[in-house]
């Protein structure tokens, strides 16, 4: 399973690769309380990963513990590479926060710091706006954009990074359906390239409609995992079959 | 752009800051002297026929006597131009100055309300002019700060055998401007040098109430500040300032300096 | 006694050149001071925002309250350092204008230092995930975070050149209020102030605070432009 988008992506991607990402019975917790517990999950490349669960079940947590922005308390995260957290990866965020410059200087930025030069980071922002249809925006102030402007800038600045992997925290979540549906493109655009996707959100439909495989969070722990469809037609959970019928879940 | 703009910054800040060694074409001195030379615009009058004699340019410090003397000590100061005959000989006793010339002198007024509640105005000396302002505990505004003037005060005081202290007695720390404006608002009494006061607009009720007492004589020395001291002490050049005060170039040019038709400054080289 | 504002405008329009040249010399003392501030203070402040370590909060109560110090002690400091018997007198400092731009550096470091450090650490709140996320460290966060809160900043900056334009007492010890030397604006108020010109010193108190708010109307026009322009 995933042979088919593994088949497009970039030579050096599978050459080099970072995924698959290991959780070995991850655990975190603040002051004593456990948020995550004892999750044990593989990200595999290539693939289209939903997150779901209701809301407070620790989705945004788990996709920043693998992310590498919060730290496990317990258990262990480990990288096919073995780094402690790899620079191909990229995240978008629910509220994307948006340098106070223009559209392209907020492409350009994350690929300054990885070192790129003036010249092929200037070729790689114009191609980026292109390919994400931002060239009309480019001389635009990002803090001035609209909601829906703002995260396909998100989604072009995290693209414009070439991630192997990456993470959307629930990116759709304070759009319009239009400007969903645009995000929810770009998404299988870079998917279709190649990237893997790991997405939390609590939208069924999203889900239904971006998910290749399914991880169902519950009070910080993972219930179920496996393919979307399996899951869809017949989860085995009591709280996930809940979910699915719409009722409230806590 | 970005190196446009840099480039642009670069240069406002060299403009901007001045380089820390200033230009060696201008010769210059500092003197460290009293408010009393300086705020009467002695120095406005005599500095640039200097410079247009010599080519040396003269950059005053009005300091209180006690703060000027302090600068030629530290060795901030090449020459100490004052009024307060015992500490400059002090200074130079102690190796401080070369040597103490007299260059002129003016004389202190006792300035006052003008209804003279104290009666100063009809006293013999000085000193029995203090004791009335005392004795009459008038307000008495002194400058506190251990400048020539001031120290003129504490011995007139002492003449007259009088420990100045009380709610009329007004220590302000400041200078003789500033002294003869708290003295305005009160009004009160003070010691002024002639030549401040002959300057000084903000008068408000204020009169001279007596003058003439040969006590109040005010004689001002000039001093090299000592370059076995410090080395760095122009010497030649504070010379040359000195030798043209003391000559007869210099002594005209002091009694030339008048406000309104009268002199202020009395040569007094020998 | 003339009206202080016809005085204040015939100083002006009579292009005195003793003026012009008190003026000239405020100005750039002022803005150089405020130049090598920002230029110490900015990147300073910003490292103490995101900066932890022992002795933190101490630090910042320290530059806090330098932030009250006299103007009269840093001048006295200076002065001290500068003097030909102090550690730095061979460099024959004292009683220059570079002397007044130390002391005036030296009195408003603490100001653009302890706004920045607050400006730069609500940004941080805001910025630290997604910076983390795109790979700037917090080291290479400071350039970044500096930059996008320049508007702020600016009026760190303004309120650093406000306290350095406004004070004399540091510039009187240190530069000596030497005529066409080391005069500025506010030592020539406070000496005609003491010969009793009250309404010269007024005259030109005017014309000091006009030049600052000639300075913070650009400042501030600027900030608004900039933020109608990158939000």
């Amino acid at each position: 399973m995933g042979a088919g988008p593994a088949r497009m992506r970039p030579e050096g991607a599978l050459r080099a690769g970072i995924l698959p990402l290991r959780l070995d019975g991850v655990g975190y917790a603040v002051a004593g309380r456990a948020l995550l517990s004892d999750l044990t999950l593989t990200l595999r490349p290539g693939r289209r990963l939903v997150i779901l669960g209701p809301n407070g079940a620790g989705k945004s947590l788990l996709l920043r513990l693998c992310h590498g922005l919060i730290q496990p308390t317990s258990g262990r995260r480990i990288w096919a590479d073995g780094s402690a957290r790899p620079a191909s990866q990229a995240m978008v965020f629910q509220r994307p926060v948006l340098l106070r410059r223009t559209v392209a200087a907020n492409i350009a930025f994350p690929l300054a710091l990885r070192g790129i030069g003036r010249a092929a980071r200037r070729e790689q922002v114009a191609r980026t706006l292109e390919r994400f249809g931002l060239t009309a925006l480019a001389h635009r102030p990002a803090r001035l954009l609209s909601g829906g402007e703002q995260q396909r800038l998100a989604m072009a600045r995290a693209g414009a990074m070439a991630p192997e992997v990456l993470f959307l925290d629930e990116p759709c979540a304070s759009l319009d359906p239009a400007a969903t549906r645009v995000i929810e493109e770009m998404i299988l655009t870079l998917s279709a390239e190649g990237t893997t996707i790991v997405a939390s959100t609590h939208d069924l439909g999203q889900a239904r409609r971006l998910a290749e495989d399914v991880a169902f969070l519950h009070r910080g722990r993972l219930v179920e995992a496996g393919p979307a469809a399996a899951f869809f037609t017949g989860c085995r959970s009591p709280e996930a079959r809940a979910f699915l019928n719409g009722d409230l879940v806590w | 752009m970005r190196a446009i703009r840099t480039a642009t910054l670069l240069a406002l800040a060299a403009g901007l800051v001045p380089l820390a060694a200033q230009p060696a074409a201008a010769e210059f001195i500092t003197v460290a002297s009293t408010t009393s030379t300086e705020n009467s615009g002695l120095f406005g009058h005599i500095l640039p026929l200097f410079a247009a004699e010599t080519g040396i340019e003269v950059r005053v410090l009005a300091q209180g006597t006690g703060q000027a003397l302090e600068t030629g000590r530290r060795g901030d100061a090449d020459v100490v131009f004052v009024h307060a005959r015992a500490q400059e000989e002090a200074f130079v006793a102690e190796g401080w100055g070369v040597a103490r010339l007299d260059v002129m002198y003016n004389d202190f007024v006792l300035v006052g309300p003008a209804e003279d509640p104290a009666g100063i105005a009809a006293a013999e000396t000085a000193p029995t002019a203090m004791a009335a302002v005392a004795a009459a505990e008038a307000p008495f505004a002194s400058r506190g700060d251990d400048s020539g003037t001031h120290v003129a005060e504490m011995a007139l005081w002492s003449a007259a055998g009088i420990q100045p202290q009380g709610r009329w007695y007004l220590s302000t720390g400041s200078g003789m401007g500033a002294t003869l404006n708290v003295a305005a608002q009160v009004p009160a009494y003070t010691l002024a040098d002639r030549a401040t006061w002959l300057s000084f607009a903000n008068r408000g009720p204020l009169q001279i109430l007596f003058e003439g007492d040969p006590v109040l004589f005010n004689p001002y020395g000039v001093i090299l500040v000592n370059p076995e001291r410090h080395p760095h002490v122009k010497a030649a050049e504070g010379q040359v300032f000195i030798d043209w005060l003391v000559s007869e170039a210099g002594q005209q040019a002091i009694a030339g300096f008048t406000i309104e038709g009268e002199q202020l400054f009395f040569p007094a080289a020998r | 006694m003339e009206s202080p504002l016809v005085t204040a405008l015939a100083l002006l329009s009579g292009e005195d050149p003793a003026l012009m040249q008190i003026i000239g010399l405020s100005l750039r003392v002022t803005l150089s001071a405020v130049l090598i501030a920002s230029v110490i203070a900015l990147p300073l402040g910003a490292a103490l925002a995101l900066a932890r370590f022992p002795g933190r909060n101490i630090v910042i109560v320290f530059f806090n309250a330098l932030m009250g110090l006299p103007p009269v002690v840093a001048g006295l400091l200076v002065y001290l350092a500068l003097s030909r018997s102090g550690p730095l007198g061979s460099l024959a400092l004292l009683f220059t204008p570079t002397a007044m731009i130390v002391a005036q550096t030296v009195l408003i470091v603490p100001i653009i230092l302890s706004l920045t450090r607050s400006v730069v650490e609500d940004l941080w709140a805001e910025y630290s995930e997604q910076l983390t996320s795109l790979g700037a460290g917090r080291l290479r966060a400071v350039p970044t975070l500096l930059w996008d809160g320049r508007v702020s900043l600016l009026t760190g900056i303004l309120a650093g050149f406000g306290r350095a334009s406004a004070e004399v007492g540091a510039v009187l010890i240190v530069g000596g209020n030497i005529a066409g030397h080391t005069r500025t604006m506010t030592t020539a108020i406070t000496l005609e102030t003491s010969r009793g010109n009250l309404g010269l010193a007024v005259a030109l108190g005017i014309v000091l605070l006009g030049l600052t708010l000639i300075l913070n109307a650009l400042a501030w026009s600027a900030g608004q432009w900039a933020r109608g322009r990158l939000g």
